[in-house]
């Protein structure tokens, strides 16, 4: 048998295969993502990072921002977070959990009516500090508090 | 198509407090099953809450919020019977809506 002849024939369909999947959807080059996604701040490794993402390259610690949090969370994976500003104007909270592998959790932008009052449920790898990050008439406004853990919420 | 959201919205004098609950694995793409392979990461990355026609919520999340996530608001100037509209979509382009309405 002519092996050269089978090769091209049999390279020839593969790639004539691809083709036709590309064209026909089913393999895309990159995946489709939620359009307005902050990747570069959620996927940022540490909390300047993540707080660079979201434009909050200078900030001041503030009394007026509330963080509430249990001081020992028995299980990670589920741990509750009340986030409340009474900082004028405030029109975004930001919640980052600065142990965990992308520090960044959630990013609310609040508008009609809305008050800067927020509440989540998070995941905690490990003890860490849970900071919040309020915006108000284009300033940034930090708090944080600690969350003590005794089991992960990241592992398997 | 994901599990319906539960959405609970009531005022309480002049503010609407608005609790939502997603039906959503959240997987971090840290995980590993019981295999030892990694489970690849799922999650929900945008949100948003409308209230009686307009935006009160544009919300962005990441993989560290907890699975099957809950989300509280709270907002002044709705009414009762006002429409509350909640949308996800996911990191794999997955959506949901969900609506209830203010009691």
């Amino acid at each position: 048998m002519n092996t050269t002849r089978r090769t091209v024939l049999r390279s020839a369909t593969a790639s004539g295969m691809l083709a036709g999947l590309i064209a026909a959807g089913a393999l895309r080059p990159t995946q489709v993502l939620a359009a307005d996604w902050n990747k570069a701040a959620f996927e940022a490794k540490d909390a300047p990072g993540a707080l660079k993402g979201i434009g909050a390259g200078a900030t001041v610690d503030s009394k007026d921002l509330i963080v509430r949090v249990p001081d020992i969370a028995e299980n990670g994976a589920v741990v509750p977070v009340d986030v409340v500003s009474t900082i004028p104007n405030t029109s975004s909270i930001s919640i980052l959990v600065e142990k965990n592998p992308s520090p960044l959790s959630a990013h609310f932008e609040l508008g009609n009516g809305a008050l800067p009052e927020v509440s989540a449920r998070l995941k905690l790898g490990q003890t860490s500090m849970v900071k919040a990050v309020a915006k108000a008439d284009g300033k940034f406004y930090t708090a944080q508090k600690e969350v003590k853990v005794t089991v992960g919420g990241c592992g398997g | 198509m994901a599990d319906p959201m539960k959405i609970r919205a009531s005022l309480k004098g002049d503010v609407a407090e608005i609790r939502i609950l997603m039906a959503h694995a959240m997987e971090t793409g840290q995980r590993k099953d019981a295999a030892g392979n990694v489970v690849p990461a799922h999650f929900i990355q945008s949100m948003t809450v409308e209230v009686g026609g307009k935006k009160v919520v544009d919300g962005q999340i990441g993989t560290s919020v907890s699975r099957n996530p809950v989300f509280g608001f709270k907002m002044k100037g709705a009414k009762v019977g006002d429409k509350v509209i909640v949308n996800w979509i996911d990191s794999k382009g997955d959506k949901r809506t969900d609506e209830a309405a203010i009691a």
